[in-house]
């Protein structure tokens, strides 16, 4: 094939000089001269300057030259040259009656001169003329391309165009048809009929509405110039000039066009994803999901092919609504009794779907293990629905969490997507009655984690009725009772598909991520936390540092204004902070907030909520330039020294407070002195107080005695005892 | 406990063996006689009455405070109103003991005034109420006595026990009261005064008023009410008066004074009307059982709810 380019190039480059030579000859005698030897020819050719002295010498170099040429040139020994048949033909009024049309026999000789067969004689391809005198015999023979384009006349001779023409049907291109005649340019350039920007029209000649070819011949398909020109490859080619845009020839080749049908065809469902990514490559990285590595390839029956999804002609960047048509399988699936083969229904109700977010999504786009040439597509599924192949990054993520790695292992406690989204009436997030509305996510996920229900049941976690709690929380009420669809629901922390356990490092709920998941709504709280002594960023340290979840609980988040949080945050902190918790409780602040009330000052009210420091810290609201400021939120009328109490003092520890310590123990010793004497003092008096009171009823007896005998006289004997 | 300052001419002897031949004679001419020896006249029948009031409002709103890590204090605190209003009912309290503090002193200096008296036979004569040397050998008189080495001693007016609890409640209020105000103005007391000033007032506040409330209702409860010979309780700071028969068994030394000097007539009145002795009776009532269930809360939260 090289070899015939070079022999071709170094030919045209000959007989350029030598058109050009002798068509100044034709000019100055206006006969026709040299009956062409290829001698004649080639010595005509010879420089110009040598042309007018021709010598010995110079015959010379004509032979040699001649005798290297002859050997290459596969030039015609006989025949009319070019410029005889343009003799003729360059009369623009030359005309030939043919199947009774009449049909110009114009050459034009500029755009001839100008195309890619400029330099060839018109003999070279109308061979037949080929050593016959002038004028010739019509109608000639028809040019046989082939007999220098041989591989291309041998894809066209087998393709559907060549089988046309083979069986004489008359509305079958030729080469002609598409490529033209006399004026036939590069394919590179723009200005060749078939340039990559003409292709569509080239081929919309035939095929496009109400031509003869769409009308007469079983064309499946439709508008194919409207609705390629409106594809995303019609607009990059047509309307942004991507001459790499594919054009019919992209994908239907441009000789060996064939039926979709045909094994053989670049668009067969077996090809056709080879096609594609012929400018598609790597394709299958966005549809892994559906192909599968190289079965895409090689096993392109099993898979949807491209075409399933991106329609031919009506390649849009958009998802494509149509493969194998609905219809199909409607035709069983419609029936309200059909059972699969284990009992379950397999009606399918068209009114689900066309009202679901898939409404433009063809069954088989799903279930895309059909096979449409088969009677029965479906019998060639073997796998659920995989969602994955158009919710790729999701299913990725679903993999990842604890939902989908107990799925991956056969458990079928765990939830796949239609758990969640339900089958053919997927509805998105953001319609009211979608099982993910936000106001339906924490009934949905209580399906499952609900007290009594299975992932409750393996749950081995330290949260428990979370759906009450939940329920309660100031989110959930937000969410449930005033219907804030923003107020944060299960997945606004756990995430819709990649939940995992608090304890995996991965986890949107781990300590380690939950500032950031908080964050999420809480941003300008979270940017005062990560800066603060609680957060991992500022404090080094082995022990575990808290986060939003240890002081806000997880399910049962209160709100902070109201009193039980308040009132338990002293404990909350003092789970940590349990001594300096413990010595708050010992003041009057902490006392009253012991009885159950919340006016005076707690942790927070003093150390700051998010933004704690170090009290040693200039930063904090407890640093000497803040304290003084922050006693004052309550006391408004606090000093610098009235600052100095001792909010957390204890008279437990005699080297910090050595003052309150002496001062407690000198009380409690006055306090036990004190009882001692007076308990010891009462319990000696007991017994003797028992023996006067005896003594003193048994008087009151004899009185009362003397009394009955001799009437109220007076009390003698009481008295005796007072003696 | 209030000290009865009218003046005793006569100098504290020792009557013991007179009391026994002297005190026939009037008692068989009053044979009939149902009147009562006055111990304490009205000025200190109210104030001690304002003081019941006072110190147990004061010794409960504070005690919810001091346990309030008991479930009681919160009950007592929503009880009074919430702790707010606990603190304004045990600083109105406070005042009304300030007040009664201040009655007593001023009660005090009109009775000099009207007795036509001087300081040092108040506070030096037989009845002054300040320790004296007899008050030990009482004390060791009455020890021998409670194990049986010896007679009851012959009391006079005022017993050392009652002696004790007056001057108890007098730096009671002193020491109490005084710190109670520092909590009460910190600020104020904070521009001369350290802030850790604050916490020992706290600590000094709560534990002497822990003494106060314990001692009272125990020790206190016991001597004057729940001693056997007078159980269930002694009325007499009530209703003023003591039965003449009492007095001369209890406080012997006083009425043999008051007969040799022939003044027991003026300090005898009629009983208190039946009706007026029943309403004292229930408030004092009243008074006891707030004050033994204070004892028990005090000995719940100090021995099964301390942390």
């Amino acid at each position: 094939m090289f070899a015939s380019v070079a022999r071709r190039a170094s030919g045209s480059r000959l007989l350029t000089h030598v058109e050009k030579t002798e068509s100044r000859i034709v000019e100055v005698s206006l006969t026709p001269v040299c009956k062409n030897s290829a001698a004649a020819c080639c010595f005509a050719g010879s420089p110009r300057p040598r042309r007018r002295y021709v010598g010995g010498k110079l015959a010379l170099w004509a032979t040699l030259f001649l005798l290297s040429v002859s050997f290459v040139t596969p030039c015609s020994a006989t025949g009319p040259t070019s410029d005889d048949c343009l003799a003729c033909h360059s009369d623009k009024s030359l005309t030939t009656k043919r199947g009774g049309r009449t049909v110009s026999l114009f050459v034009d000789q500029k755009k001839f001169a100008g195309s890619i067969h400029g330099s060839l004689q018109c003999t070279n391809c109308h061979a037949d003329l080929d050593g016959k005198d002038l004028p010739h015999s019509t109608p000639l023979a028809k040019v046989n391309c082939g007999s220098c384009h041989g591989d291309e006349s041998q894809l066209y001779a087998k393709s559907l165009h060549g089988r046309a023409v083979a069986r004489g049907d008359s509305l079958a291109p030729r080469c002609v048809t598409c490529h033209g005649n006399h004026d036939i340019l590069p394919v590179k350039d723009p200005r060749s009929s078939v340039a990559a920007m003409k292709v569509p029209f080239v081929c919309g000649q035939c095929h496009r509405e109400g031509t003869p070819v769409q009308m007469n011949r079983n064309i499946a398909q439709h508008d194919i110039l409207e609705n390629y020109t409106e594809s995303i490859h019609g607009e990059g080619l047509l309307k942004k000039g991507l001459i790499v845009a594919a054009n019919c020839a992209s994908c239907h080749t441009a000789h060996s066009i064939l039926p979709h049908t045909d094994p053989n065809s670049s668009i067969n469902r077996r090809n056709i994803a080879a096609t594609c990514t012929k400018c598609h490559a790597n394709i299958e990285l966005v549809h892994r999901k559906i192909i599968r590595g190289e079965l895409w390839e090689k096993q392109a029956n099993a898979l949807p092919a491209c075409v399933d999804c991106h329609q031919p002609h009506k390649v849009r960047n958009v998802f494509y609504s149509q493969g194998m048509a609905d219809a199909d399988c409607m035709r069983c699936h419609a029936n309200a009794n059909l059972k699969s083969a284990d009992g379950r229904p397999m009606l399918v109700r068209v009114s689900e779907v066309a009202g679901s977010r898939h409404m433009k999504v063809a069954c088989s786009q799903c279930h895309s293990e059909v096979n449409a040439s088969r009677v029965r597509p479906c019998e060639t599924i073997t796998h659920p629905v995989d969602c994955s192949s158009c919710h790729a990054e999701v299913g990725q993520q679903y993999q990842l969490s604890t939902h989908g790695q107990m799925h991956a292992k056969g458990d079928t406690n765990a939830p796949s997507c239609k758990d969640c989204h339900g089958t053919h009436h997927v509805l998105g997030k953001h319609a009211p009655e979608s099982l993910t509305f936000p106001t339906n996510v924490p009934d949905l996920c209580a399906k499952c984690h609900r007290e009594g229900h299975k992932a409750a049941l393996v749950y081995t976690g330290v949260e428990h009725q979370i759906i009450p709690r939940y329920t309660e929380s100031i989110h959930g009420k937000g969410l449930l009772k005033s219907g804030l669809t923003v107020t944060a629901t299960c997945t606004s922390c756990h995430t819709a598909h990649r939940e995992l356990p608090a304890s995996d490092p991965e986890s949107t709920v781990n300590p380690r991520n939950l500032p950031s998941t908080c964050g999420n709504c809480h941003h300008g709280i979270e940017e005062q936390f990560v800066q603060s002594v609680h957060s991992a960023a500022v404090t080094k340290t082995d022990k575990p540092l808290p986060v939003c979840n240890d002081c806000h609980t997880a399910h049962s988040i209160r709100r902070t204004d109201q009193d039980g949080f308040k009132l338990d945050i002293m404990t909350t902190c003092g789970r940590c902070h349990g001594e300096i918790a413990k010595t708050y409780f010992d003041t009057y602040h902490g006392k009253v907030s012991k009885l159950g009330y919340t006016k005076t000052a707690k942790c927070y009210d003093c150390h700051g909520a998010h933004d704690i420091q170090k009290v040693t810290d200039p930063r904090s609201h407890l640093s000497r330039a803040n304290v003084v400021a922050t006693c004052q939120k309550c006391h408004s009328d606090a000093t610098r020294r009235f600052a100095g109490y001792l909010t957390h003092a204890t008279h437990h520890d005699p080297k910090k407070f050595p003052f309150l310590y002496y001062t407690f123990w000198g009380m409690t010793a006055l306090l036990i002195g004190t009882f001692t004497v007076g308990g010891v003092h009462t319990l000696l008096w007991l017994p003797r107080a028992l023996q006067m009171r005896r003594e003193l009823r048994a008087a009151e007896a004899l009185e009362a005695q003397a009394e009955k005998n001799s009437g109220p006289t007076d009390s003698d004997a009481k008295d005796e005892y007072d003696a | 406990m209030m000290p009865n300052a009218k003046p005793q001419s006569a100098a504290a002897v020792d009557h013991e063996a007179t009391a026994v031949t002297v005190q026939k004679a009037p008692v068989a001419v009053v044979a009939v006689d149902r009147r009562e020896f006055v111990r304490f006249p009205h000025l200190y029948r109210v104030l001690h009455a304002c003081m019941i009031v006072s110190f147990l409002t004061l010794a409960v709103t504070g005690l919810s405070l001091k346990f309030s890590y008991t479930p009681w204090a919160a009950g007592f605190s929503r009880l009074l109103g919430g702790f707010e209003t606990a603190g304004y009912v045990h600083r109105f309290a406070a005042i009304v003991m300030f007040g009664t503090f201040t009655a007593h002193v001023i009660g005090l200096f009109k009775q000099k005034r009207h007795n036509q008296t001087t300081w040092k036979s108040i506070l030096f004569g037989p009845n002054t109420l300040l320790p004296t040397k007899r008050d030990g050998q009482e004390f060791v008189a009455t020890i021998k006595w409670f194990v049986g080495m010896g007679p009851r001693p012959q009391y006079g007016r005022w017993t050392y026990w009652e002696k004790f609890d007056y001057f108890a409640v007098f730096w009671g209020i002193v020491v109490i009261g005084s710190t109670g105000l520092a909590l009460w103005f910190p600020v104020f007391f904070t521009r001369f005064l350290p802030g850790p000033f604050i916490n020992v007032a706290t600590i000094v506040h709560s534990d002497e008023a822990l003494l106060a409330t314990g001692f009272i209702f125990t020790v206190h409860f016991f001597n004057t009410h729940l001693r056997p010979e007078k159980f269930p309780m002694d009325t007499t700071i009530f209703t003023g008066h003591m039965p003449l028969a009492e007095l001369k068994r209890d406080k012997p030394r006083e009425y043999a004074a008051l007969l040799a000097a022939g003044e027991l007539e003026q300090h005898l009145e009629e009983p208190q009307p039946a009706i007026v002795v029943k309403t004292i009776r229930v408030f004092a009532w009243i008074a006891l059982s707030i004050g033994f269930s204070v004892v028990v809360w005090i000995l719940y939260a100090m021995i099964f709810a301390y942390r």
